[in-house]
């Protein structure tokens, strides 16, 4: 049996059920980091004294991975806008910088992670670490996620293009929505760990 | 593809822009922590900018300007919970003033045992 309203909206709604599924996952993921971004207030307002972000993590390092991933973020929304050109080459440029830029950024990330072990900071260390360890780290599994889905839909993925255009540039709007929802959420932590 | 090629080409321009502002507001972001600000004027100024960029990125990179009322209405269903679930801690925190409160430690013994 085929899944409806893949391609054309549904009357009630206007959208395509992919569309709204992807804006419903992004609610709960919001919950998500909601849950944990509280968690990190709470912590902060109720300690006795709390670390500037800048004397413990390295700020030119911090904002130079912000700005890699706002590039990826523009990279994937051309995705989209080459698939609406009819650009399929466009499209696999874009979507491989995308990719490449998200592996550049995980693997600052990890060098980053490394040299705080090397000092001995480990999430145990203090309240400051955990919960920076806990949210890039949870932010840096999403990022794997992304990569994971993007990889697939430049390979084989990509052949849905010969059958069915449409439903490829919604599934690649969807994974667009997500991907910018994942530079969103680091808008937020880079000045909350890293200036704050 | 409803729309025609010199829109999508037109929204291709504004994206550049979008990314270009993005950029200059991230370098924005760490030049204001070389003010001498307050921690919470600090805190909020970092806030608006992080705000404004988040903004950027959900209108027009998510196309949330000009969205389906579905889709705003979960979004605003979302922040509502959102909101409640960062202003819980504030306002427990809000109901101690005046009294000394720490973060319970789960080690430590309670005030009645130490009594005894």
């Amino acid at each position: 049996m085929d899944i409806p309203y893949i391609v054309q909206e549904r009357p009630d709604t206007g959208l395509t059920n992919v569309k709204l599924g992807i804006w419903l996952f992004l609610a709960s993921e919001v919950m998500l980091f909601g849950g944990l971004f509280s968690t990190y207030i709470l912590l902060r307002i109720n300690a006795v004294d709390w670390p500037l972000g800048s004397d413990i993590l390295n700020v030119p390092i911090g904002t130079f991975n912000t700005v890699v991933l706002i590039s990826s973020s523009v990279t994937m929304v051309m995705c989209y806008a080459a698939l609406k050109l009819d650009d399929l080459a466009g499209y696999k440029k874009y979507m491989a910088a995308t990719i490449g830029l998200s592996v550049l950024f995980l693997g600052v990330k990890l060098y980053e992670y490394v040299d705080k072990f090397s000092h001995g900071d480990y999430p145990s260390g203090s309240t400051f670490l955990a919960i920076y360890f806990t949210l890039t780290g949870l932010h840096a599994l999403h990022i794997v996620s992304g990569v994971v889905v993007n990889g697939y839909f430049l390979g084989p993925g990509a052949a849905l293009w010969n059958t069915n255009k449409e439903q490829f540039i919604n599934r690649i709007e969807a994974a667009g929505l997500y991907w910018h929802f994942v530079d969103l959420v680091w808008i937020f932590l880079f000045p909350v760990l890293y200036l704050l | 593809m409803s729309e025609n090629v010199d829109e999508i080409r037109a929204h291709i321009k504004l994206y550049w822009k979008i990314g270009a502002a993005l950029m200059v507001l991230t370098v924005v972001t760490v030049a204001i922590t070389f003010i001498d600000f307050s921690v919470p004027i600090a805190i909020f100024v970092a806030l608006v900018v992080a705000a404004t960029k988040g903004s950027l990125v959900a209108s027009y990179f998510m196309h949330l300007i000009g969205e389906r009322k579905w889709i705003l209405g979960t979004l605003l269903l979302t922040v509502l919970f959102f909101l409640v679930l960062i202003f819980i801690p504030i306002m427990g925190h809000s109901d101690t003033y005046g009294r000394h409160v720490t973060v319970p430690n789960a080690n430590a013994e309670s005030p009645s045992e130490v009594a005894h």
